[in-house]
């Protein structure tokens, strides 16, 4: 059983928790994940680790309520347990020799790329850091993004807060003011790292994204999350889940990442139950 | 006068029209007077041969003449002297290679049924006894146990009934390894598996669950921790695919994944969270006891066709005959000699379609098993909505990745000798993560040995001091 230490409610459907682990604390690094399971009969649900503290003891997540587990997660308050909390796993983010990164995140994508930022930032290169929302409503870890970056770009694609647009927009035109990047990376939807990475390309910036199939057990074990990168099968958990965005089949793992929906819309009955307000808005 | 029918005391079971479409066990079990019946076949032979059988050399002829005499507890004290996992062993074990292949009984009619024997003996005690193991006397050392699967289960048992403070580090939620991810429900009930484990932590063993070694403790860690001897029974590892088109298909599953979202998540059960694809047609690629447990994993689940697509002949497949027969019982359809070729989409990127070649039987190769050979221009089309691939597994590198000084071949297994000695010092391994995928009863023998080497290990090094 693991304790939840702290609860901040990011948006109406974004919730960051501190979670007391301390053994995962002492060996958490940027980039690395932990899976939960809430209660006995909970899914075994992968997160990326948002920040630790290894004096504390303490590892924090930052995850959107979509499905029951994460809901379920969500309306527990600090005192209350977890049943099953497991890391660190997969390979950390590559943090050494980068001289000029620029992090794109997206939605609760931020905050899988704000560990990574903060990693680059503290071991000394500039950080650039673009991150887009669909409006102002669910902007989320801006003043921690603002400590770990030399510049923030905000965008939304309402244009309700910060620029206008999308974070590739965004990354173009910095690009192509001169900004000379040794290092892009893109945490956030499928779709937005399929982009960030068609952006980086012609222009030969080396793009790392990190990538969220479905998966079950994290250790290599079910190859539930094999993914397709430079055409050979790689599992993202114990390959990944950092992997070369100039390589990885997207389309394809946007089609596994459905497997399970039509299901899950035919049980939707279940979530009702719950009486907890979400809306899809990441 | 020893009963000389040449056939054993048939195994009740369930009809399998019946039980193909629940989760409920297979077999239900000798009565006792089925078990007495069945028990007075044994010869009491002098040399014991069926002894030599047994991976962990349970005393058979002791208890099967305590069984005879209706002493069961007498039998189980017996079985338990060298066997931990008695109601396990007895389900799972392939005694007709092992202990019945040796059975005297066997040159004419049918060997003794000692694993059903072995089976009664174990589940009587369970229903009957309350008496909780008794913690033997600490011997002051510590020891860590790597893998909470028969070979780590068995390894930590002996250890702790030596005295040690055993703790197993697991890497998933439950303790139980293959026996709670792997086998289903219907061939070996969970609630069993956590009796067995329970007595486990009733001798003094601390199991301590989501501890992926490798990544939250290296095994120097360990030792720093004041462990002085370490046992690694990781397992078998990561799937091995087959690198044809389409697997990566929605629908496709390794019979890992699709076999541990229904035993270890409990899938078939719809007040567990955890979704499993419902199949009107299902092709499980793979001869080995794993694709039949998928395969009727399948059907139990719903599917109206199971195929099991192998490339050889019945003859040359590794499953059990007994699951085979039950498989073939419960309706699953045997398309032998056929190999994928490859996997195809239906219009929703779901794979809609198997394209299989035939193949024919030439030459043995390495394995002493006749070499399959594609027949040319013999293709056709199987239409599946899902696939199941079952041909094997290759050993979890997060180990060996992290320890330095820890030799392993070039499959990746580790090495061990004869002892389950590693490369490196204090480290020993044994079950799946040294063997490649094989059976539970040879990874407990291995974790028996382990622990007795363990032992010796650390007798001789705090002699030393």
């Amino acid at each position: 059983m693991y304790k939840i230490v702290s609860k901040k409610i990011l948006n109406s459907a974004v919730i960051s928790m501190e979670v007391e682990a301390p053994f995962i604390a002492r060996k958490a690094k940027a980039g690395q994940f932990i899976i939960f399971r809430v209660d006995e009969f909970g899914e075994r649900i992968p997160l990326t680790i948002a920040d630790f503290d290894r004096e504390k003891g303490t590892v924090t997540i930052i995850f959107q309520l979509v499905g029951k587990s994460t809901k379920i997660l969500g309306a527990k308050e600090p005192g209350d347990m977890i049943l099953d909390f497991v890391g660190p796993l997969g390979q950390p983010t590559e943090i050494e020799g980068y001289k000029k990164v620029c992090v794109v995140g997206g939605g609760v994508g931020c905050a899988i790329a704000y560990p990574s930022a903060k990693a680059l930032f503290q071991n000394g290169a500039d950080v650039d850091i673009i991150a887009g929302f669909r409006n102002k409503d669910i902007v989320i870890l801006e003043d921690e993004m603002k400590a770990v970056s030399n510049r923030l770009f905000l965008t939304t694609d309402d244009g309700s807060y910060g620029a206008k647009g999308f974070v590739t927009d965004q990354l173009k035109s910095l690009i192509e003011a001169g900004n000379n990047y040794d290092l892009v990376i893109a945490i956030g939807p499928v779709i937005m790292m399929k982009m960030v990475a068609a952006v980086t390309k012609p222009f030969g910036i080396k793009t790392i994204v990190s990538l969220n199939p479905i998966m079950i057990d994290g250790t290599g074990m079910c190859g539930g999350c094999r993914v397709t990168v430079g055409g050979e099968i790689r599992f993202a958990c114990v390959h990944g889940p950092d992997f070369d965005g100039h390589k990885v089949d997207f389309d394809e793992l946007m089609r596994r990442n459905t497997v399970y929906r039509k299901q899950e819309l035919a049980e939707s009955d279940h979530v009702c139950r719950l009486g907890l307000e979400v809306k899809n808005n990441g | 006068m020893a009963n000389m029918s040449l056939k054993k005391v048939p195994m009740p079971e369930q009809d399998p029209q019946v039980r193909n479409k629940n989760f409920t066990e297979v077999s239900l079990g000798y009565t006792p007077e089925m078990a007495m019946e069945e028990a007075t076949r044994c010869l009491n032979c002098k040399n014991k041969p069926c002894v030599a059988g047994c991976p962990v050399n349970v005393l058979i002829p002791e208890f099967i003449m305590k069984t005879a005499a209706g002493q069961f507890e007498e039998a189980f004290d017996i079985i338990k002297t060298t066997n931990c996992l008695p109601a396990v062993c007895g389900r799972v074990c392939p005694q007709e290679s092992q202990c019945e292949e040796k059975c005297i009984r066997a040159i004419k009619g049918e060997a003794v049924g000692i694993g059903r024997l072995e089976r009664f003996v174990a589940d009587y005690h369970m229903e009957h006894s309350s008496a909780a193991a008794v913690p033997p006397v600490p011997n002051g050392h510590k020891a860590a146990v790597i893998g909470a699967g028969p070979a780590g289960l068995t390894c930590a048992s002996d250890l702790a009934l030596l005295g040690y403070k055993v703790t197993i580090f697991e890497a998933f939620h439950k303790p139980g390894g293959v026996l709670v991810y792997g086998i289903p429900e219907f061939r070996l009930p969970k609630a069993l598996v956590q009796k067995e484990i329970d007595n486990l932590t009733a001798l003094g063993v601390e199991i301590m669950p989501n501890m992926v070694i490798g990544k939250i403790l290296s095994v120097d860690e360990l030792f720093e921790d004041g462990y002085e001897a370490v046992f690694i029974g990781s397992g078998a590892g990561l799937p091995t695919f087959m690198n044809i088109e389409g697997e990566n298909l929605l629908g496709v599953y390794s019979a890992n994944e699709y076999l541990t979202r229904a035993n270890l998540m409990k899938a078939y059960d719809s007040e567990y969270d955890t979704p499993i694809r419902k199949s009107k047609a299902v092709a499980v690629v793979g001869g080995g006891n794993v694709a039949m447990d998928a395969a009727r994993t399948a059907k139990r689940l719903g599917a109206e066709t199971v195929y099991i697509v192998y490339r050889r002949s019945e003859i040359e497949m590794p499953a059990r005959l007994e699951e085979v027969h039950h498989a073939k019982e419960e309706g699953i359809i045997f398309k032998n000699l056929n190999n994928p070729v490859r996997l195809l989409a239906g219009d929703t990127g779901e794979v809609a379609a198997m394209e299989c070649i035939e193949m024919d039987l030439g030459e043995p190769d390495a394995s002493g098993r006749r070499r399959p050979i594609e027949k040319a221009g013999s293709n056709f089309i199987l239409d599946v909505d899902t696939v199941i691939i079952a041909i094997g597994t290759s050993p979890n590198p997060l180990i060996r990745s992290t320890t330095s000084g820890l030799e392993a071949n070039k499959w990746g297994c580790l090495v061990a000798d004869d002892s389950m000695a590693t490369s490196k010092p204090g480290v020993f391994a044994g079950g799946d993560a040294v063997t490649g995928a094989a059976t539970v009863i040879l990874a407990m023998g291995a974790g028996k040995i382990a622990a007795a080497s363990m032992d010796a290990y650390i007798r001789s090094k705090s002699e030393q001091v």
